[in-house]
């Protein structure tokens, strides 16, 4: 259906397996990287061009370039496959269909920082992806690839999955770091920047999975190359992932400032019964929602989504038809939120959960007119006040619906029914309650 | 009952141990373990893994309320987990819920008195293009129908 030939989820039967996975040239990557000078690895990434995955879009060659060349102090990898923001099914993917590209991506970016141990952080509900991956890593272990002098080259490096244990929080990266050190997931405050004190306060790179599974074909086929796929400033490929009121949901491999329509109409087979677009979620629950008649011609990449005050997060889109009730699908978001904070701030911990409480009574028909206007002074009232970007995402989602579909939440408080209320207390109490 | 780890647990939870500089690291592992083991994580149990890892309880416990895969009370064998957040809300995630809760004739955080399924809302599991959705235990099962959930809830209440 697309000419574009995929760099990840390659269309090659049985790719997982590492047989199949070294006849089609696995791990020749590893080999090249292994003769070449650690800095000429983090100069050909910073070529590329190639940006973070897990939402930040940050570049990746200038994150390595960050770590300490010399330092007594061990240096550590962490692959972030928490993988927990809604809507998002990506890495998933990559576990179960490529886990080797990861892999050898992940051993190349050891090198080139001088980092002997990486652990892989998935989300505790993965576990049947977990198991593959360790079937993968075994595999490679037992091939020379991971482990003691790798290949002859006197180089050694352990690679060991961190299972966490459902705490959307984890996927902050110092939370990550948090949760490996057997703590709970809270995130730090930055600076230090884990850089420099990450681990047992060693420095600490973290990666998304699918930034990492970039890195062999970066390799084998230069900077360069990648640089020139798809959006000049975000470029490569993005692992889409369409879910909601969509025909052919899935993860579509497409490059960069892929047209929002095509995705939707040509891979994703439409609307589900040819219904019109109200609302798209474009990069995982978080990220500012778009309009139905702001997507004509928008292209998917970070760049061009900032023209319409959003992000392309983890490129996770949610499609919602014409007859979607948006105050319910913010309540529930906001539900997730309120459930996962960690509860550090004071303005993410009760925000949450105030706004949740607005929320749930404009949406049970019981709002009042003001509640709009403290609806969103509460969610700017989170944003950029916490400890981490939990915060935001927490609030994006609210403030951004209420200024695209305004007249949504309108309906709802005009068509509020009052309610005998007696004692405001009460009834306050109840809504916390439900 | 003896809050005891088997040999092959020991022997697990000593691998785990190898992968990190601390003691204190393992203890997500250790939990695990335990969970599978004992079934959720009792007040005894966390002491236990404290002791083996010398790790003072107030901190197990900390650990074990902040994580929510963590049962801290018990729960039945087949442990059904329905995600509603938006993705499967839209494709009929309540539903599911829904249609499982009046089934088994029990609520949400509800288990059936005979302990064979405990039921509850998930939060986004990861599988959104394959919604609806539920984990069950372990596992995935993907594309509800409501004939896909009489199969599979006929064939647990089986075993
Ligand atoms: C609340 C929150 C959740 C996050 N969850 C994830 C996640 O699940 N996976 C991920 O790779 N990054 C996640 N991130 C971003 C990480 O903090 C970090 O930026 C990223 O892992 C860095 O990798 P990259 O530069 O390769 O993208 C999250 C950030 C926040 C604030
Ligand atoms: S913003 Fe929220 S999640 Fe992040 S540290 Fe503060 S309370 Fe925790
Ligand atoms: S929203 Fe249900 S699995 Fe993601």
């Amino acid at each position: 259906m697309s000419d574009f030939e995929p760099i990840i989820l390659k269309k090659i039967p049985d790719y997982h397996n590492i047989e199949i996975y070294m006849k089609h040239g696995g791990y020749s990557s590893l080999k090249k990287a292994l003769k070449m000078k650690p800095e000429e690895i983090i100069e050909e990434v910073k070529k590329s061009g190639l940006r973070g995955r897990g939402g930040a879009c940050f570049p990746a060659g200038m994150k390595w370039s960050f770590m300490p060349q010399k330092t007594d102090k061990p240096k550590y990898l962490c692959c972030n496959g928490d993988e927990s923001e809604p809507a998002s099914f990506k890495d998933r993917e990559i576990f179960e269909k490529n886990p080797h590209q990861f892999i050898e991506g992940t051993l190349i970016a050891c090198w080139a920082m001088g980092i002997k141990t990486a652990y892989v952080y998935i989300r505790g509900e993965y576990y049947p992806w977990i198991v593959m991956l360790q079937k993968a890593i075994d595999d490679a272990y037992s091939k020379g690839f991971i482990g003691k002098n790798i290949l002859g080259s006197g180089y050694s490096t352990d690679i060991y999955i961190h299972r966490g244990a459902g705490a959307y929080i984890c996927g902050e990266e110092t939370a990550l770091l948090n949760s490996i050190e057997g703590k709970r997931g809270m995130p730090r405050f930055k600076p230090p920047f884990p850089a420099n004190y990450g681990l047992w306060g060693c420095p600490t790179t973290i990666n998304n999975i699918e930034t990492l599974a970039n890195i062999p074909p970066i390799i084998e086929k230069g900077g360069e190359w990648f640089s020139k796929i798809g959006e000049p400033k975000h470029p490569g490929s993005l692992l889409y992932g369409l879910s909601g009121h969509i025909n052919k949901p899935g993860i579509y491999e497409l490059p960069s400032g892929t047209l929002l329509t095509d995705l939707i109409y040509k891979y994703g087979g439409g609307v589900k019964d040819n219904k019109a677009i109200k609302m798209i979620i474009p990069g995982g629950s978080s990220m500012p929602p778009l309009r139905g008649d702001e997507i004509d011609g928008l292209r998917m990449d970070n760049e061009h989504l900032k023209s319409v005050n959003s992000y392309i997060g983890t490129g996770g889109i949610v499609v919602m038809n014409e007859d979607t009730d948006i105050v319910k699908v913010i309540k529930r978001i906001t539900k997730f939120y309120y459930h996962e904070s960690c509860g550090q701030c004071t303005p993410c911990r009760e925000g949450c959960g105030w706004m949740l409480k607005i929320l749930d009574r404009i949406d049970k028909g019981m709002g009042r007119p003001e509640d709009i206007d403290l609806l969103k002074d509460v969610a700017n009232n989170i944003e950029g006040n916490t400890i981490c970007a939990f915060g935001d995402a927490a609030a994006w989602p609210v403030k951004w619906a209420i200024k695209k579909f305004i007249a949504d939440f309108e309906k709802k408080v005009s068509e509020s029914v009052e309610l005998p209320v007696t004692n405001k207390v009460h009834s306050l109490r109840l809504a916390v309650q439900e | 009952m003896e809050i005891k780890f088997t040999e092959e647990n020991l022997k697990k939870l000593e691998e785990a141990k190898s992968h990190y500089p601390t003691n204190d690291a393992a203890l997500m592992s250790a939990l695990w373990l335990a969970q599978y083991q004992f079934g959720w994580l009792s007040n005894d149990v966390m002491k236990y893994v404290g002791d083996l890892l010398n790790i003072p309880y107030e901190h197990v416990l900390g650990v074990a309320e902040f994580y929510t895969m963590y049962n801290k009370k018990p729960v039945g064998k087949h442990h059904l987990q329905v995600c509603t957040n938006v993705s499967c809300m839209l494709c009929g995630g309540y539903d599911v819920v829904d249609y499982i809760s009046n089934k088994l004739d029990i609520g949400v955080g509800e288990t059936t008195p005979d302990g064979k399924f405990t039921l509850i809302e998930a939060e986004c599991l990861g599988s959104c293009g394959t919604a609806p959705m539920m984990q069950i235990n372990d596992y995935y099962e993907e594309n509800l129908t409501k004939d896909k959930i009489d199969e599979i809830l006929e064939k647990l209440s089986k075993s």
